[in-house]
């Protein structure tokens, strides 16, 4: 349905960093360990792509499909709750790819996944789309950057009998 | 060496003044999943987002421990408004 349409990456696909690791093949063990622990210039240019290429991007553990983790779970619920155009939307699967795991939280300067991006700007986490979803401003949100369509201005604002 | 709810509370407490605060392990005692509430109105002026950064912030040597972390943090007018 819904989920199975959304743009995500699946095993056997490269990831948003798969491409750069090819690149910087690491000889020695220190240098390893600094790529590891780092955010190479590489990878944040290659992630500050990935958060501009699509107007919500979602780092997530699993996949809309099969989200292998609750609080990534529930946001895909939220955004099927309002119907979120496929097209819209890229999700990637950080248990895919550790350097992108590791990589995000950098990123981001936020410690967990799943983490959410709306016009190439940071959201939140769970607990944050959670709330603004209660609040109606994540509605807001989403109409504003065309990721779920306008409800025109002349129908009902809530169902009537 | 997993994260205590003890560690957490004196760690929030030495950083910011605490009004209410409420610490849940979801991990079943394994120190391993966390559920916080914040009351505090060191959160006053600040926006949902970076609240979370704030605390964040605070225990980012705990939350990096963790395998999941979810907080709330609220000034006291907006707990007290919760409780009614």
């Amino acid at each position: 349905m819904f989920r199975s349409l959304l743009r995500s990456t699946t095993s056997g696909s490269r990831s948003v960093l798969a491409s750069h690791a090819a690149l910087h093949p690491s000889s020695t063990l220190t240098s390893q360990l600094i790529a590891v622990r780092l955010l190479s210039t590489e990878t944040r240019a290659a992630i500050q792509k990935a958060v501009d290429s699509s107007p919500m991007v979602v780092f997530m553990k699993g996949t809309p499909d099969q989200p292998q983790c609750g609080f990534s779970r529930a946001v895909v619920q939220i955004m099927e709750l309002h119907g979120v155009i496929p097209e819209k939307v890229k999700t990637y699967n950080v248990l895919e790819d550790p350097e992108l795991r590791n990589g995000i939280k950098e990123f981001s300067e936020w410690p967990t996944i799943p983490q959410v991006y709306v016009n190439g700007e940071f959201v939140g986490g769970c607990d944050i789309v959670l709330g603004l979803h209660q609040s109606g401003e994540l509605e807001e949100l989403l109409e504003k950057h065309e990721i779920i369509p306008k409800i025109p201005a002349d129908a009902a604002p809530n169902p009537s009998s | 060496m997993p994260v205590s709810v003890e560690d957490l509370e004196k760690t929030l407490r030495s950083a910011i003044k605490v009004e209410y605060l409420e610490i849940v392990d979801e991990s079943s005692g394994c120190g391993e999943s966390y559920r916080i509430l914040v009351v505090s109105d060191a959160f006053e002026g600040k926006g949902t987002l970076a609240r979370h950064r704030f605390v964040n912030e605070i225990l980012k040597d705990y939350i990096s421990q963790m395998h999941a972390f979810s907080q709330k943090s609220l000034t006291v007018k907006q707990y007290q408004a919760t409780l009614n």
